[in-house]
């Protein structure tokens, strides 16, 4: 629906500047990333930067080129972690496309496909982060950026359960778990990390000091690990807790929870898994989550029980 | 266990975080490696981020006491 309204407006438009002929690729066209703005003639232009990072060399050609292009001189930093060129004439976009070859840089996608994947900071510079998002994000880029679906696409990672990167809302989410594992030898009872968990999955022995665990209430995120002065908690694994069928927009919802402690190997076969039940499963214009209450979460995750084994599935399913 | 001697003490009940992270750190920089800070910290949101904080910049703490409504820590320069 997104991509033919983009379409129809091209098409209509006569394709031609001082009697010459405009060459249009249509195939950029359709992948998108050319946005209809409501003024005539002007488009924005969705530029693809997974995981919102840029190198700066390249963002200062990026500057120079949307400065060339943009009529008003204006970027838009999206929700989505992309920079939009507004107010680009249609007729410039084979200039632009190529001027921005040049330096490396792809446009975006709309419509009913894999979109760029978005990523917090991770665990390369963010002192909470698990697991390294940035990565997983340029892989998921690379491998699956523009796979065609029944409705558009959404992958996330975040680093750590505070899930700045919003995997809840994703119809895909990859959120940073690690498990702890405690040696009582060198635990000294200093308390600390009873303190350290904000979910009270650790209480302080009364005599002792030491931790009673309750792995219920624990949403591993590492806090004890960090705090503990004697290292006598340890990261046991890393893993990506899985998140699938979120959705924002105007009726939002919330992902199932699907899996956790699944390995940074096993997050391409969660995805083409993921993409192939949604093939068999879906209906065309109808999100995954939609899928998912229409057909049942049980058939997701009894789909996804090979690879999710790698892990740990989440057997309820719950939301 | 023996009482660790420290050599230089920081009262910080009643700073709030990040300040009371902050001023551990430039006190442990006017140190020598090996010397001890105690810092005296509030439980709650203090007790819960400094000690994380102060292994990253990849110092150690040897000794945690509670006192009361607040925590003794003895930090080891690195
Ligand atoms: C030309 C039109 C459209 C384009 C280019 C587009 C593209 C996008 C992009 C890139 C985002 C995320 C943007 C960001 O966070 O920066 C988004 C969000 C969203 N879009 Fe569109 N979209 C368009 C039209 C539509 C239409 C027509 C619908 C529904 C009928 C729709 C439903 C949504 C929803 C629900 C979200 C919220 C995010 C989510 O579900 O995770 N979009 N759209
Ligand atoms: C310059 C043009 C456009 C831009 C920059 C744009 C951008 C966006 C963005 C960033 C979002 C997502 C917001 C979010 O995830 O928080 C979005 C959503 C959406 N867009 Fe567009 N879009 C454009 C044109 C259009 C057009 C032409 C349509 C309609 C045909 C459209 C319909 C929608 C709808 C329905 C949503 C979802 C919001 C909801 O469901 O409440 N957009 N768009
Ligand atoms: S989700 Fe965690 S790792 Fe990622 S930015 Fe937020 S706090 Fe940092
Ligand atoms: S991992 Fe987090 S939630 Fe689990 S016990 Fe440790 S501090 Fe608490
Ligand atoms: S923080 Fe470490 S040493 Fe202190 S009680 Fe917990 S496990 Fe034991």
């Amino acid at each position: 629906m997104v991509d033919k309204f983009i379409e129809d407006k091209v098409t209509r438009v006569p394709l031609k500047k001082d009697g010459q002929e405009v060459k249009v690729d249509f195939n950029d066209l359709k992948s998108g990333g050319f946005i209809k703005q409501r003024q005539k003639d002007l488009f924005a232009v969705r530029l693809r930067c997974p995981g919102g990072r840029i190198d700066t060399k390249k963002l200062i050609e990026i500057a120079k080129i949307a400065d060339k292009y943009s009529k008003k001189g204006v970027i838009h930093l999206s929700f989505r972690q992309s920079l939009e060129i507004l107010y680009v004439d249609y007729k410039e976009f084979d200039s632009l496309v190529r001027d921005l070859e040049k330096i490396g840089q792809k446009v975006a996608s709309c419509g009913p496909r894999v979109r760029v994947p978005t990523a917090c900071g991770g665990c390369e510079y963010n002192p909470n982060g698990l697991t390294d998002t940035q990565q997983m994000a340029k892989m998921v880029d690379e491998k699956y950026f523009g796979t065609p679906c029944y409705h558009k696409f959404k992958i996330s990672f975040s680093g750590c359960p505070i899930d700045c990167a919003r995997t809840r809302e994703m119809d895909l989410g990859f959120q940073g778990v690690v498990e702890p594992t405690w040696d009582e030898d060198t635990c000294t009872g200093c308390t600390i990390c009873s303190k350290a968990c904000k979910e009270d999955a650790i209480v302080s022995h009364p005599e002792t000091g030491k931790p009673i665990y309750d792995p219920l209430k624990c949403i591993y995120c590492g806090d004890c690990i960090r705090a503990c002065p004697t290292e006598s908690w340890q990261a046991k694994r890393y893993g990506h807790f899985v998140r699938i069928g979120g959705k924002h927009g105007r009726h939002p919802r919330e992902a199932n929870e699907v899996a956790n402690f699944i390995p940074n190997e096993k997050v391409p076969e969660v995805i083409e898994k993921t993409l192939e039940w949604y093939k068999i499963n879906g209906k065309k214009g109808e999100r995954i989550g939609k899928a998912i209450d229409r057909v049942g979460v049980e058939s997701y995750t009894k789909f996804m029980e090979s690879v999710f084994k790698s892990g740990e599935p989440v057997p309820t399913g719950k939301v | 266990m023996a009482d660790i001697k420290a050599d230089a003490s920081l009262d910080l009940r009643g700073i709030l975080c990040p300040i009371n992270f902050v001023k551990t750190k430039l006190k442990l920089e006017t140190m020598d490696v090996g010397q001890v800070l105690e810092v005296v910290l509030d439980d709650g949101e203090p007790i819960q981020n400094v000690p994380k904080s102060i292994k990253e910049e990849g110092h150690k703490i040897v000794e945690v006491k509670k006192e009361g409504e607040h925590f003794r820590l003895k930090i080891q320069k690195r």
